[in-house]
């Protein structure tokens, strides 16, 4: 009686109801893993709680607004962004890098906002200029994403700003890019590397060199990548157990509640819950894939689709890295690592997805 | 409306990169968590597993009454974890204010150790500073736990007991020389420690540690205090250079007081100088001038040279023998040898040492131990100079005779003198408590012993040795006083070794002490008068502390008759008085 009062309800609130208990699922493994990465700390534990809370609040909130008022706000939202990047390089605090702007009572990072607020704009753009764009179309694209994507990449982030592009590019591709094109822009890429490399911060270089051999600098920058591979690796089959990891609870795994909470992951439970944790993510990413294929219009069927590709690349950079794969950049792991910020932006693009296929689903009735 | 947009072959693209990505993810998981599991742990296991040092606790020295002298006590040491430090720089101020120490020493102290992963920063601090410094919560900031060498009696025993450094070896005096003893081997142990070093689980006990014996000293902290309160206050009065005093126990030839002057604080050895540790009673040699006249007077006793009647002419007061000449202070006339002694006669004691054969003088001496170590096995002891009969000259004869052309130590001479207190026998001195007492060794025959000891009674009764009288007791003894070596060779007409060498009770000596005091500045400069009587306040204390009976009532019971009659009218019952 209970389910039968419960979908109903769902559904009138614009929920998605499996992308919903996977976000759920997310959200509870997310908790468990970070009470014993957190030093078993309660305190730490509520209080991702209340973000988790906030930000799902935001997505029912998100899934309320019809797609079309997204398509409305596009321009804006990135014109907005782009102006408090501006703001954040002019008086961004931080330590280290400059990535947060202090609005007095919560302090917040722009270049979250355009993880969204990028491809929403591409996704305009191209959607207005008719599809299978064009060189011309494909040139201001690469401008749209560019932009935000260099000011992200001088704060400097280099993590998110490579999410920022790969966002924007993602709609790019979707909406049929000519493959010669894609050819072109790939050789061209290649060789601008070197040219990249030039530019690129002393650490970042050091971070591509230590993935090539991490035994170099063990102690230095190698540290990261050989702390988090032992980690992985003494998971074994089974894993250590929840609370039992040593490399995490001795102090040795870095960054262990956020950017390489899946190594203690991988540490407690072993391969049978890198699988577990894999499969979740992946039934979240097709169900995303779906509600992009399902959808009608073009707008919302290339956001749909680039808010999941993203959502995929976000996860195949974090435990890229973790195992020792991809370099290593600030890219936490979507719903299991410590922090607000990034956790809110996610639960507002599946407040996204959930709103594109429930609208549609009311339009067609 | 725009074209509809049907994702075209893109669609196939995108899925298939969703599932290669998680396939890649998937292989490289199940190569590092199947096919490396073991390598990986083994190098987690050599990043956590650490086998570490359990400290043995260090042995406590007692004096012979186990009144502890040296003690280890746990005590916190600050150190610092370079990089967690450098995380707070705004704290550095108030750390180092704590610390007492400025901003820039500790700024370079942890910039040049960048790459420690944590180092001690202050060690062995005091209780209420450990406390402070833990208020400040400043991260990267811990303590540790550590032992520190404490020694209670401070600068009066600091030169027998000496000192361990900072890591608790041995360094000076009978902590280095004990050093095996007291040490104790340290255990080890199998722990888990995280990335700063703490120990989260013991895992295993490898080897558990022995602590170190303990170890009783001869000395009686109550006799060295008082001896060391007397020579203190000598050498401060007659602006000395130096002193040292040793008090022997006749019985058992353990000392039971031995200091110096200077001395210094061992809980506190900044601003120690080099001079101030040596154990001056043991490690500085003098000549013993005069206290050496007793055992010439002995060798000519056992030799028959002389009879206790023997008049010897000292007149006029001079003597020359090849191309010196041997002064008294006045001319004495006719002396019998307690004369000599009590009078201290050069001259007369230059007659009986050129009428010995060389070889009885050496053997009395040598016997007696001079030019040889005591055995007490401390760290540098000296053991003097006493050269060979078959190189004297006939003036080395008579020199040696009244104590020069020979060095010696305090502990020497005190331990020669056991030779009188023992009616003839001498025993190898000891810093340690003895288990049970050695047997002695003779070095010349009862009747020799007791006549010698009567003429150093006499010295103290009626002769240069006054000042070191003590009331009820009888006191035997003998003064010296040395002309110091000139640095451009000869004798120094200004600069003198003060002594004093004596024993009580005479009838039955308990307890013998020799007062040497380095070139006394002020006042006068006899042993007679600058070491005599810190031999007398000294054993006024000794012997009440020891609870020597005394041997010389006579001069008691005036004054105290009235005293004690008194307490028989108060006390007893009235039934029992006559």
């Amino acid at each position: 009686m209970a389910a039968d009062s419960l979908l109903p309800a769902i559904s009138r609130f614009h929920l998605d109801p499996p992308l919903l208990t996977a976000v759920l699922i997310l959200c509870a493994m997310g908790l468990l893993v970070l009470y014993s990465a957190g030093g078993q700390q309660m305190g730490v534990v509520i209080g991702q709680g209340v973000k988790m809370a906030a930000g799902l609040g935001i997505m029912v909130g998100m899934a309320q607004i019809p797609p079309a008022q997204f398509r409305r706000w596009a321009p804006w939202s990135y014109a907005i962004g782009v102006a408090l990047l501006g703001l954040v390089m002019l008086h961004g605090t931080g330590r280290g890098a400059q990535r947060w702007l202090d609005l007095g009572v919560i302090r917040f990072q722009p270049s979250e906002l355009m993880k969204i607020a990028v491809p929403m704009m591409v996704c305009w753009y191209l959607s207005n200029a008719g599809m299978a764009p064009g060189f011309r179309c494909t040139l201001v694209t690469l401008g749209i994403v560019m932009i935000p994507a260099a000011l992200i990449a001088e704060q400097p982030d280099l993590g998110t700003a490579t999410l920022v592009a790969a966002s924007g590019l993602s709609v790019l591709f979707l909406a049929g890019v000519n493959w010669r094109l894609l050819g072109v822009g790939t050789i061209v890429t290649a060789a601008g590397a070197p040219v990249l490399w030039y530019y690129m911060h002393e650490y970042q270089r050091q971070r591509l060199l230590t993935l090539l051999d991490p035994e170099n600098d063990p102690l230095g920058s190698g540290y990261h990548i050989i702390q988090s591979m032992i980690a992985v690796g003494s998971g074994g089959l089974y894993g250590k157990g929840w609370l039992n990891g040593t490399q995490s609870h001795l102090e040795f795994l870095p960054e262990r509640s956020t950017d390489f909470i899946f190594a203690v992951l991988c540490e407690e439970f072993g391969l049978m819950g890198v699988l577990l944790l894999l499969s979740v993510y992946l039934f979240v990413i097709l169900r995303g894939f779906t509600i992009a294929l399902a959808a009608r219009e073009s707008f919302v069927r290339l956001f749909a689709g680039s808010l999941t590709i993203t959502l995929f690349i976000y996860i195949l950079v974090n435990m890229g890295m973790v195992v020792g794969q991809l370099p290593v950049v600030g890219i936490p792991l979507p719903f299991i690592s410590y922090g607000g910020t990034s956790l809110v932006t996610l639960l507002a693009s599946f407040g996204i997805l959930m709103s594109i296929h429930t609208h549609k689903r009311l339009l067609s009735n | 409306m725009v074209r509809r947009l049907s994702f075209d072959g893109r669609r196939r693209f995108v899925v298939s990169a969703f599932v290669v990505g998680a396939a890649l993810l998937v292989w490289r998981a199940v190569y590092l968590q199947l096919s490396e599991t073991d390598v990986l742990q083994g190098h987690g296991a050599d990043r956590y597993l650490r086998t570490v040092e359990l400290p043995a606790h260090r042995g406590t020295i007692t004096d012979r009454h186990n009144e502890p002298l040296a003690v280890s006590t746990p005590v916190s040491s600050v150190g610092v974890i370079p990089s967690k430090l450098t995380q707070v720089r705004g704290r550095w101020p108030a750390l180092a204010r704590a610390l007492g120490i400025s901003g820039q020493e500790l700024s370079a102290f942890v910039q040049s150790r960048l790459e420690r992963r944590f180092v001690l920063l202050r060690r062995h601090v005091p209780p209420e500073l450990a406390e402070e410094v833990m208020r400040l919560d400043i991260d990267g900031v811990e303590l540790r736990q550590e032992v520190h060498r404490y020694y209670p009696a401070g600068e009066v025993t600091a030169h027998c007991v000496g000192f361990t450094d900072i890591d608790d070896n041995g360094q000076e005096g009978i902590e280095l020389a004990y050093d095996e003893h007291l040490r104790g081997v340290s255990g080890s142990k199998r722990v888990i420690q995280d990335l700063n070093g703490h120990v989260v689980e013991n895992v295993e006990s490898v080897r558990a540690p022995q602590p170190g014996r303990d170890l009783a000293l001869s000395i009686d902290k109550r006799i060295q205090y008082v001896a060391y309160r007397e020579l203190k206050a000598a050498v401060r009065e007659h602006q000395a250079r130096a002193g040292s005093m040793v008090v022997l126990d006749t019985q058992t030839g353990e000392v039971l007081a031995a200091v110096n002057q200077p001395s210094y604080n061992p809980n506190n050895r900044k601003q120690l100088r080099a001079g101030y540790f040596r154990n001056r009673a043991l490690t500085d040699t003098f000549e013993p001038g005069s206290t050496i006249k007793p055992f010439t007077i002995a060798s000519a006793l056992e030799s028959g040279a002389i009879g206790v009647k023997t008049m010897i002419d000292t007149g006029p007061g001079t003597l020359r023998v090849g191309r010196h000449t041997v002064r008294d202070l006045h001319d004495y006339g006719l002396l019998d040898a307690t004369g000599i002694i009590s009078k201290s006669s050069n001259v007369g004691i230059t007659k009986i040492a050129i009428s010995l054969e060389p070889g009885q003088l050496w053997r009395m001496l040598a016997g007696l131990g001079f030019g040889a170590a005591t055995g007490s096995g401390f760290p540098g002891e000296a053991v003097g100079r006493l050269q060979h009969y078959a190189a004297w000259r006939t003036i080395d004869n008579a020199t040696l005779g009244f104590g020069y052309g020979l060095s010696v130590t305090a502990l020497q001479l005190a331990s020669a003198y056991l030779a009188f207190a023992n009616d003839g026998m001498v025993l190898p001195v000891s810093l340690t408590r003895l288990p049970e007492r050695h047997t002695g060794r003779r070095v010349m025959s009862r009747s020799s012993a007791q006549t010698v000891r009567g003429m150093l009674e006499a010295a103290v009764r009626q002769g240069t040795g006054a000042l070191a009288r003590i009331t009820g007791y009888r006191v035997a003894g003998k003064t010296g006083t040395v002309h110091k070596l000139a640095r451009g060779g000869g004798y120094a007409e200004d600069r003198y070794v003060s002594l004093f060498a004596g024993m009580i009770p005479a009838s039955q000596p308990r307890l013998i002490a020799v007062t040497m005091i380095d070139e006394p500045a002020r006042g006068e400069h006899f042993g007679g008068q600058v070491a005599a009587p810190v031999f007398a306040r000294v054993m006024r204390d000794a012997t009440r502390l020891l609870d020597i009976p005394p041997d010389d009532i006579a001069p008691l019971l005036p004054q105290n008759e009235q005293f004690l009659t008194r307490v028989h009218t108060a006390d007893l019952p009235p039934v029992i008085r006559p």
